[in-house]
Parts: C-alpha cells; structure tokens; sequence
C-alpha cells in the first residue's frame, strides 16, 4: 500500500543545503516582492500559506488527514475580530486570544477525532467543523451572514501603526515566518520522528512502547493552533471574519494547497498556497468556473502528481525540500 | 393527553413525520455509503453531488423531454448510476493500491467540478418541482394530516433499503460481495469477476443517491448545492453507526432522522447541531460506533 506521503521525501538524508537555500529564496522573494506584486495579494498568501504549513504538519507529518481545519482559522478569525473590535484590544491580544481559543477547539476536536483512525478521522473533523459552523450562522457576536466587519488593524505594541500597508506587510511576514520555523523546529526534532514513525506504522511504533495516542493530540492541537494564528493575522489584514472563514469549502481549500504544493514537504504548503491565491484573485472573474478548476486540480494532483510540484522536484534532484 | 404536558399533538406528529422523512434520505445516501465503502474502501465524497444529480435529473427530464415523476424514479437513478461507472473506470480504479485518504480526495475534488458545473448553468437558487398528480393531496389521520407525496418517500425509503439489506445478506449474489469484501483475491481464484462487481457495486451505490434525489426533488427545492451539506450530515450519520453493517446504516438514517425531528419540536435552534451532538457523545462512549466492530 502506498503512503500518502512518500516516506522518501522526509526520510532523504544528505543534500543538507537545499533546504536553507530554498529558505533564503522564499525569503528573497517575499522581501522583493511587494515592490511588483500588491502587497494585500501577498499578506493573502503569507497567511494562507501559514494556515497550509498547519495543515501539512498533521497529514505530512503525522499522516492524520483532518477536513475540518477551517474550524480552527475560522473561528480564530472571528475572536480575533471581535477582540479587536469590541473589546478595543491591541493587535497582537486579539491575535494571541484567537489563536488561544484555536488551540482550545484543537484540543477538544482532536481529542474526539483521534478515537477513530483514517478514514473515519477525516469525516469526525469534518462533522465537528460542520457544528462549529452552525453555531457560527446562529450565535449573535458573528454578524451571520455579515460577519464582523472594519475591524481595526490598530497599533502593534501601541506604537506601529497597522494600517500602513507596509507596517501591515512586515508584521505578516515575521508572523508567518515564526510560524514557519517552528513547525521546521518540530518536523526536525525528536517528536517530529516520532510523529514519521507513527505515519509510517502506528502499531510498531506502539510496540515500541510510544504513547501514539497522545503525540497524535499535541500534533493536532499545534497544527490547530497554528492554523488558528494565520486566521487571525488574516483577519486583521481584511479587516474581516465572515462565514466563508469557517465554512467546509475553506478545509478543503487548505488541503488543495497542500496536495498542490506536496504533502509533507517543507516548502510545499507556501508554494500551494501561492498557486491557489493566485488562481483565486486572477480567476475571480469566471466565477463559479474557479470550483470547477479546482476540482480538476484536486482530481489530477491525486492521479498524476501525488507529490505535489515541490515533491516532485525534490524527487527529481534527490534533495529534501 | 400530550395537550396536558403542555405538547401539541399536531405540530408534534408534524415535526415527527419531517423527521422521518430527512431519515429516509439519511438511510439511503448513507447505506449507498456503506456499500460502496464495503467494497472499494472508498468514502465516495461524491456522494452528495450525484444526490443533487438525480435531482436535477428528474427536473431536466420533465423540463426537455416531459417525461414525469415515475419516469424519472427510473430514468435518473440508471442514467446516474451509469455516470459513476464511468468514473469508477476512469479515475476511482487507479486509486485500489493507494492509501484510503487519495478516494476521498479524488471523490472531493470530482464532487467540487459537478456542482460547480450544475452552479454555472441553474445558478444557486432552487428550481421548483412539483410532485406527480396521484401522489398530491393530503390524509387526514385523525390526529394529524399527512400529505401522500411524503407518506410515499418513506414507505419507498424502507421497502428500498430493506431490499438492499435482503439481497445483501441473504442471496446468493449477495455472499459473493460480501465475500468479495472480506478476501478479494480469493474470490477471484473461484472465477467471479471482482472488477466487475466493484465497478456494478460503485454504479448502484450512485443510483441510491440518485434515487434519494429524485424523490427529494418535490420535498426540497432541486438546486446544484443540495446535497454538499447534506453529505457532511450524513458522514456525521455514517460516524454514529459505522459502515460495518448495512442494517445498522439503515436503523441509524432512520433513528437519526426522528431524533432530528424531535428536536426541531422541542429546541428548534439546535435542530441543525443535534446530529453532530450526538456524534460526539457516541464518540465518547463508543468509539466504535453503534454497529461498528472495533478495527
């Protein structure tokens, strides 16, 4: 039986320059960038990308495939919201309370989720976003179908000023950065190993006398976390939390980036997460074409590119990406 | 004496019936699940877009050929189901050798290209469909009123399942799929064509979503999103009773419905969640599900 993800990409030794070179470029362009392209478009895949880097960390990593991760964005995006608007709170509060209650949901859904494995897994995380989700459309703080809107950027630390876009750009970016480098933190330390092994082969690595159960849970909820942070810094570079955040076709836009990027790749996610932002904006005007297209990406990525483009080029250069 | 407790009877029953009748299709689309799981290990995703297909079958075929209700109950279901043998050939087949998680993604994805497909043509809103002259009308029970059409879609629901359920587990075609299910590449040694079986497995399957469309189609209005979240309800369903037996789909569709049902009586605003609710607390205590063998 093949892996979902091939054990090659993450196992590969050697190479040991490619990823911090691939590194030096993301952050090469991400730096030149805003000077060609609009820097909203890119707060949008900065964000997007981080909320991918989540995703990947639990079905690269760990193997477990949750449909249910806009749960954690969504509703991060909406605590955020209302922090930051009701409660008049700083930016980087309202962020750390969003992503908290993330890490909160995390916690719980994963906790249930983890009861059933693969396929199941995947439909409990769908069915609990989904309740998440109705209680989005029905609890009064969300604005149903209005959301939460103009919610102030406000003043980082009370002192820099997030509605110049420039400031706003900076602060996405080392957000994103650090989220970034943590997970590579994880995916390369000894619980990261142990999370492999578990994708691999759960019962050896029971017999090896690991507690799966619980590293399964502290993967979940720091991908939950994480994804919880890249709604709420979304959030605050729309001014916006609406049903959209939560809604089902968000999980599955965060698994698309990732399939297109390459799962459990380290550079992939950002890569996936470019491609669809900008297949998103650029599309925009043909409508409901744009689910039709990515449909037919998601069905020629499962037959004909597994890897994803990141996992096939570091298949093609035998180097880990 | 339900007036005394402070319950009105009709508005009760009402609820009760609208219940049954959401339990119908969670019978069917998730029996469609579980046979169709049985047999390719494949959570067909898809599942929810070919319910909205025979749907939309049923108001194309009156709309362009006025051809009928009872035309339809037939027409759609095969013309779906011959639609989900073309994508077992084509696509699902190059999935068998593959970690389960690669069907659901594919099932996804083809679900996204259907509905998208059906939203640029009808649009989002929902397109009337009128239920067939001989069903119309409304009988009065004495303690409550119970309209034909939807007295029909349960009787249809239960004799459809329960047939399923009987050629299944007792025929002889039946202990071929569910030998098929257990050792495939045994099965094949005694000369069944197991490809053949998968791929019929997969087309009657789509045809039960298909025959559950078709009959939703006078109840709720027929529009390209109608099945995208009922599928995620009935995945909630298939969680619950787990896919392991096909009576088991069946009682639970059924049981999960009038639950529903009772809820939108006595607590309205949870009526939506309540299934999901329950989902969590059989999580808790049985994590298996309720007919689920332990994997």
């Amino acid at each position: 039986m093949e892996h979902v993800v091939d054990p090659l990409i993450t196992l590969k030794r050697g190479g040991r320059w490619s990823e911090p070179a691939a590194f030096a470029a993301m952050i090469a362009f991400f730096a030149i960038a805003p000077a060609i392209v609009y820097p909203v478009f890119l707060m949008k895949v900065l964000c997007f990308a981080l909320f991918a880097c989540a995703f990947n960390l639990l079905i690269g990593y760990a193997g477990l495939l949750s449909f249910g991760h806009a749960l954690y964005f969504g509703w991060a995006a909406y605590v955020c919201a209302y922090a930051a608007k009701s409660w008049h709170l700083s930016p980087e509060l309202a962020i750390l309370i969003g992503t908290a209650l993330a890490a909160g949901l995390g916690l719980v859904a994963g906790a249930l989720a983890i009861r059933r494995q693969g396929i199941y897994f995947a439909m409990i995380t769908l069915a609990l976003a989904q309740m998440m989700y109705f209680f989005a459309v029905e609890a009064p703080f969300t604005g149903g179908e209005d959301g939460i809107q103009a919610v102030p950027r406000g003043f980082l630390f009370g002192v820099l000023n997030l509605s110049q876009q420039a400031t706003m750009y900076v602060f996405v970016f080392v957000v994103f950065l650090a989220g970034f480098l943590f997970i590579y933190r994880i995916i390369h330390s000894p619980f990261g190993e142990v999370l492999k092994a578990i994708r691999e082969n759960e019962p050896r690595a029971i017999s090896l006398g690991y507690k799966t159960d619980r590293y399964k849970l502290v993967a979940f909820v720091l991908s939950a976390t994480l994804a919880g942070a890249a709604g709420a810094t979304k959030t605050l570079v729309f001014q916006l939390a609406s049903l959209t955040d939560v809604h089902w076709s968000m999980s599955g836009e965060v698994v698309l980036m990732t399939l297109v990027g390459g799962l459990g790749t380290v550079f992939g996610p950002v890569v996936g997460a470019f491609i669809i932002v900008a297949m998103e904006n650029y599309l925009a005007e043909f409508g409901q074409w744009v689910t039709v297209i990515q449909g037919v990406v998601f069905v020629t990525c499962v037959l004909l590119f597994r890897r994803g483009i990141v996992g096939e080029l570091a298949n093609a250069l035998k180097i880990p990406l | 004496m339900l007036e005394a407790l402070g319950i009105s009877s009709p508005a009760l029953f009402g609820q009760l019936l609208i219940g049954l009748i959401n339990g119908s299709f969670y019978a069917l689309l998730s029996l469609g699940l579980a046979v169709i799981f049985g047999m390719l290990n494949i959570i067909n995703f898809t599942h929810g877009a070919q319910y909205m297909m025979g749907a939309f079958g049923a108001y194309l075929l009156l709309e362009h050929l006025h051809l009928g209700y009872w035309w339809a109950l037939i027409i759609a279901p095969i013309a779906v189901g011959l639609t989900g043998v073309v994508i077992e050939r084509l696509f699902l087949k190059q999935l068998y050798q593959l970690d389960h998680l690669y069907g659901l993604l594919l099932t996804f994805g083809i679900a996204l290209i259907i509905q998208g497909l059906f939203r640029n043509y009808y649009g989002s809103s929902g397109l009337p469909y009128r239920a067939p002259a001989e069903l119309q009308g409304v009988r009065n029970l004495g303690f409550m009123f119970l309209p034909n059409y939807r007295a029909w879609v349960i009787v249809v629901s239960l004799v459809v399942c329960l047939s399923t359920w009987f050629v299944i587990e007792r025929t002889r075609l039946g202990s071929y799929l569910r030998a098929a299910t257990e050792n495939p590449s045994l099965v094949r040694a005694f000369g069944i064509n197991v490809p053949r079986m998968i791929t019929l497995t997969y087309g009657f399957g789509v045809a039960l979503a298909a025959l559950a469309g078709v009959m939703a189609a006078p109840i709720y209005n027929v529009s390209p999103l109608m099945g995208a979240d009922l599928i995620i309800v009935v995945f909630a369903v298939v969680v619950i009773g787990g896919m392991g037996s096909i009576m088991g789909a069946i009682v639970t569709g059924f049981g999960l419905g009038v639950v529903e049902g009772l809820t939108k009586y006595f607590k309205p605003e949870a009526s939506d969640t309540v299934i999901f609710v329950i989902m969590v607390i059989v999580l808790l205590v049985r994590p298996a599900g309720l007919f689920g063998r332990r994997a």
